[in-house]
């Protein structure tokens, strides 16, 4: 009979801490494909930043650095520039980009610094156990939003893709997501693509990726792959919005 | 004998910090230590090194971070209100075991404060500033050479125990000049850092952490970073002692005062009183059993400080139960002359 | 042997000029040598004030309250420092910006009191007052002469300006006849 499907290499077989029904581990495992089809495990040093994400050493056998909240894009940079040489990765959600690390994503990013950056939007503090977020829909219920995000009090969620494709140093910024099949697919070849920036020295590059959280939602892990289609993206739209073909920026 | 030139503290610092073979440097600009940045961008690149003007205290130390653990030597240099911010990082550091060197030339506070010399930064560098239990080792130059010395020192000192090292300097130490031999008095190594992250390639992958949430497990880290402490206290303590012999009262003093103690010492001493200096050079560890040795002959004890009493308390656990010690001390920028100095030595004489 | 001194001025005086050659002789003789530009906030906006210490033995303290010698510039200067002036130590003062009616020292002061702007405006060039001070300060000094400031003027003077240390030295030895021609 032949085999299809087998986990990648650098995918650890362990058991993920995610909820059942969460995407999260989808996107470990098309990261840990990515990094293995571009043959790049062994000088990969990841970068997790603090939330669901940070047990990113458990699941990924790559050499991996815990940074402060909101903090890796700094982190990164300090790695990147002692090891050019290294492919360097941060890997945040929503609190530690958005929030608490809003200065040193901005800055790195600005200063094109030859990183990658995986943004993982769930709309909510996660691990914490789902409080408002700077992404968090508008009228969406959350432990600190309870009567829903009301814009006049708690302003409106933050598009990091789009606000980061403005910035020089970018050189590709790209929102995907993870509810179908087809948007897996797409999200590793922008994730694929993101690491190929950094391989050609061509700048800062970001890849958000739409993630489900059915805990904190109160939903169905079905219903949850629904609202990415039918909440989110209308207000989060996928694409790539910044693409350079070529170092223009030097 | 090697040639000395006359440098400005901070100048001998930055200058220190390349001949350790330190290469990356990061910061934002604070009075009173911009020399050091300014020092520092012209002449890291021509060595190779890399100079990134941060978007901030918290980027700074976060990229010193980044680099202690790919193996490297980093720093960054500020004063009060940016180490305060740089705190998490610290803390961070000192729970993933990455070594770094951090520069605080005190300007006095608490809040925006002011920009003259002060030591009020005492408590934050040596028992506290970030969370959690840990230890940072802080070295306290008192003049322009040590500058130059210690900030090899304190990198050559994270290395070997994966700690970060404080330089914690007055901005009088900071602006004034001296005559310096800037090349180190003894061969900069390196040691081997297998522990570093530089990829997985021909060995398991690796990991820098401080999180540590299954049971017993923190409790155990916390325990290993205790005994690393130990041994610290047991090898490193650095302490000048002078005069100390024949004295009937010993001041203890750290930067600039000790200088100024120094001079009001002579004045004393020409006066027939019998007075000595203890003077730590490294705060933590900090000589205690120097000082306790010292206090079971010398009774009277004199503490100079521009703080209102933050070093006080080390000496006063130290010091031989019986000791009578007298504390002088100038906060807010303010600096004692020498003959203030003597004034307290002759009311602690007098007690 | 400790000496101690300090100078005080505006910012483009050439304060730290002459304090910086004043302390780079002393190293040449191999004495030990402090150098403490404007330290504290009173000092800032646009003030110069130096703290150089000369000793044969180690120094302590880098800054002074009982100085040997003030060399005032300027007024503001004068009326900050010259009280900490104990009798038998040195007051030079700029009296082309002191008024002689502000000079207010302990009896037993040797006070020197010279017009260095005029002076150096009648040598063809007003930015030599500081070196003209310089000059008059060695005259008064049993350590340092002439010959130590010429061997080591071309450390402090810029590249740029090098054309100007004969001039310099002009000056400097105007200072010593100036002082050598007054009764103290």
């Amino acid at each position: 009979m032949e085999k299809i499907f087998t986990r990648t290499p650098t995918l650890t077989s362990s058991e993920t801490h995610f909820c059942p029904g969460c995407t999260h581990g989808i996107a470990h495992r098309i990261l840990a494909e990515a990094i293995d089809e571009l043959g790049i495990a062994d000088r990969t040093i990841g970068i997790p930043g603090v939330g669901c994400c940070v047990f990113l050493y458990y699941y990924i056998a790559i050499d991996t650095l815990e940074a402060p909240h909101g903090r890796a894009p700094a982190c990164a940079t300090g790695m990147k520039r002692a090891q050019p040489d290294k492919i360097i990765f941060n890997y945040q959600g929503d609190g530690d980009m958005a929030a608490i690390g809003t200065s040193e994503i901005i800055h790195a990013a600005n200063r094109g610094e030859n990183i990658t950056v995986i943004f993982i939007n769930n709309s909510v503090y996660g691990m914490t156990g789902g409080q408002m977020a700077p992404t968090t829909l508008l009228g969406q219920q959350t432990t600190t939003s309870p009567y829903g995000r009301n814009f006049q009090t708690e302003g409106y969620p933050i598009k990091m893709a789009e606000m980061l494709a403005t910035l020089e140093g970018v050189a590709y910024s790209a929102r995907v997501s993870l509810h179908k099949p087809k948007n897996v697919m797409q999200a590793k070849k922008a994730i694929i693509k993101a690491f190929e920036m950094q391989i050609n020295q061509m700048g800062f590059s970001m890849v958000e990726i739409l993630s489900t959280c059915n805990t904190n939602w109160r939903v169905s892990p079905i219903e949850a792959l629904d609202v990415i289609e039918n909440e989110m993206i209308p207000y989060f739209p996928l694409g790539v919005f910044k693409e350079r073909t070529g170092k223009d920026f030097l | 004998m090697t040639e000395k030139k006359l440098t400005k503290g901070n100048i001998a610092l930055a200058e220190g910090a390349i001949q350790a073979g330190c290469r990356f440097y990061f910061g934002y600009p604070i009075t009173p230590q911009n020399d050091i940045p300014e020092y520092l961008a012209k002449n890291l690149p021509r060595v190779g090194g890399t100079f990134i003007p941060a978007e901030s205290e918290i980027a700074s130390i976060n990229m010193v971070l980044g680099v202690g653990a790919s193996g490297e030597r980093a720093m960054t240099s500020s004063s009060g209100p940016g180490i305060s911010l740089m705190q998490e990082g610290l803390s961070y550091m000192a729970g993933s075991e990455i070594p770094g060197l951090v520069v605080n030339i005190m300007r006095c506070g608490p809040g925006l404060g002011g920009i003259s010399p002060t030591q009020g930064d005492y408590t934050q560098a040596v028992h506290g500033g970030g969370h959690g239990d840990y230890r940072n080792i802080v070295l306290a130059p008192a003049s322009v050479q040590e500058m130059f010395d210690l900030t090899i020192r304190g990198f050559e000192l994270a290395d070997k125990y994966r700690m970060v090292s404080v330089i914690l300097a007055d901005a009088m130490v900071g602006q004034f000049q001296e005559p310096c031999r800037l090349t180190p008095d003894h061969p900069v190594t390196m040691p081997e850092k297998p522990w570093a992250l530089k990829g997985r390639a021909g060995r398991k992958p690796q990991l820098l952490k401080s999180l540590y949430l299954g049971p017993g497990e923190q409790e155990a880290h916390n325990q290993d970073l205790q005994k690393k402490y130990r041994e610290v206290e047991r090898n490193e303590i650095m302490c000048e002692e002078s005069l100390l012999n024949d004295a009937d009262l010993m001041i203890v003093a750290f930067g600039t005062p000790s200088r100024i103690a120094k001079t009001a010492i002579r004045m004393a001493r020409e006066k027939g009183m019998k007075v000595g200096l203890l003077r730590p050079i490294t705060l933590y560890p900090f000589p205690s059993q120097q000082l306790h040795e010292h206090s079971e002959r010398i009774r009277k004890i004199l503490v100079v400080e521009m703080n209102t009493g933050q070093m006080l308390y080390d000496v006063k656990i130290s010091a031989h139960k019986d000791a009578d010690i007298s504390f002088y001390g100038r906060p807010g920028g303010g600096v004692p002359f020498p003959n203030e100095v003597l004034d307290e030595i002759v009311k602690a004489m007098e007690k | 042997m400790y000496y101690d001194v300090i100078m005080t001025g505006f910012g483009g005086q050439g304060i730290q000029t002459i304090s910086l050659i004043v302390a780079l002789a002393a190293m040449e003789k191999n004495l030990a040598v402090t150098y403490l530009p404007s330290y504290g906030v009173e000092k800032r906006g646009g003030r110069t004030d130096v703290y150089v210490i000369l000793s044969d033995e180690e120094i302590g303290s880098p800054i002074t309250n009982r100085p040997k010698a003030l060399l005032a510039m300027d007024v503001i200067g004068l009326v900050f420092y010259q009280d900490m002036l104990e009798p038998g130590s040195l007051l030079i003062a700029n009296t082309s910006l002191i008024p002689e009616s502000k000079i207010r020292v302990k009896e037993g002061v040797c006070v020197l009191k010279v017009k260095t702007n005029e002076e150096a405006i009648a040598m063809g060039n007003p930015k030599m007052a500081n070196m003209i001070t310089l000059g008059c300060f060695v005259s008064q000094l049993g350590f340092l002469d002439l010959n130590d400031l010429k061997a080591v003027i071309g450390q402090v003077i810029p590249e740029r300006l090098k054309e100007t240390i004969p001039g310099n030295i002009k000056a400097i030895e105007r200072g010593l006849e100036i002082a050598g021609s007054m009764k103290m």
